[in-house]
């Protein structure tokens, strides 16, 4: 049997990698996959606990996260797609029109 | 056996999660991210949770990452490939994010709460019966928030992903 902690330790090593692509990588589509990574770590988290403490409400709360993501990222492409074509860049550090 | 599937399964998770952060073209990466979701989704079957396995397979590959792909392929991509990193120093990130994967490496293999072993209970059956009883009655308002927010978001992408009239 798989001790809890091994799944926990996934959990923060997805995180970790998930949070340096959010935070260095330049393109906005790869921040975008990043950030998806990190709601998908999140969510080794609650299935593991769910499981090894045997509470449905694990599962559930993933549920969520999931529905949640998909409109975020639904949304997040919308805005993505009228960038692209009125900034016509992708990059982090060109699109500072709301930096005050 | 778990423990074997279990190591096979998380270190091709979190190398594919690798390849995703670090490839340089976005066509790569979403691969990358979508191998990485099967993985998960793998894993989600060690954990005894099979309609999350394939909630995850249909909504993130079979939905998202087909998104991704569609949009990267609408976008031109070519001038984002060359450089992949933010330009100017990253060290301050790096050391953020050591700190921050070490802080949560010694808080669990420090605690005594996460070393249970076996499962509290073992489970006996209608497990999808089960979890659907506990979705539809106590937790029904925050499903239909849920989808009253799906549709928001439905609405919201169409308008900003449409044209503006001139």
């Amino acid at each position: 049997m798989v001790p809890l902690w091994w799944y926990i330790v996934l959990g923060v090593a997805l995180f970790v990698i998930g949070a340096a692509g959010v935070l260095l990588r330049r393109n906005i589509l790869v921040v975008l996959m990043s950030l998806e990574l990190l709601l998908n770590s999140v969510n080794v988290n609650f299935i593991a606990f769910g499981h090894y403490y045997d509470d449905y409400r694990g599962q559930i709360f993933a549920i969520f996260v999931i529905a949640i993501t998909a409109a975020e990222v639904a949304v997040a492409l919308g805005i993505l797609v009228a960038l692209a074509r009125n900034k016509s860049t992708l990059k982090v550090d060109e699109v500072s029109m709301m930096k005050g | 056996m778990d423990q074997g599937f279990f190591l096979l399964f998380a270190a091709a998770s979190v190398v594919a999660a690798l390849t995703l952060v670090l490839a340089r073209n976005p066509v790569h990466s979403a691969l990358a991210l979508m191998a990485c979701f099967l993985q998960i989704s793998a894993i989600f079957v060690l954990l005894e949770a099979p309609l999350l396995a394939v909630i995850q397979i249909f909504v993130y590959v079979g939905a998202i990452m087909v998104l991704f792909l569609f949009v990267i392929m609408m976008i031109d991509v070519r001038e984002a490939v060359l450089q992949r990193f933010l330009p100017g120093s990253n060290l301050p990130v790096l050391v953020l994010l050591v700190l921050l994967g070490v802080e949560m490496l010694v808080l669990v293999l420090r605690s005594d709460r996460f070393s249970v072993a076996e499962p509290v209970a073992m489970r006996t059956g209608g497990e999808v019966r089960q979890l659907s009883t506990t979705l539809f009655a106590d937790y029904l308002l925050p499903f239909e928030v849920a989808s009253i927010i799906l549709l928001a978001a439905l609405v919201g992408a169409i308008v900003l992903a449409r044209k503006e009239p001139r």
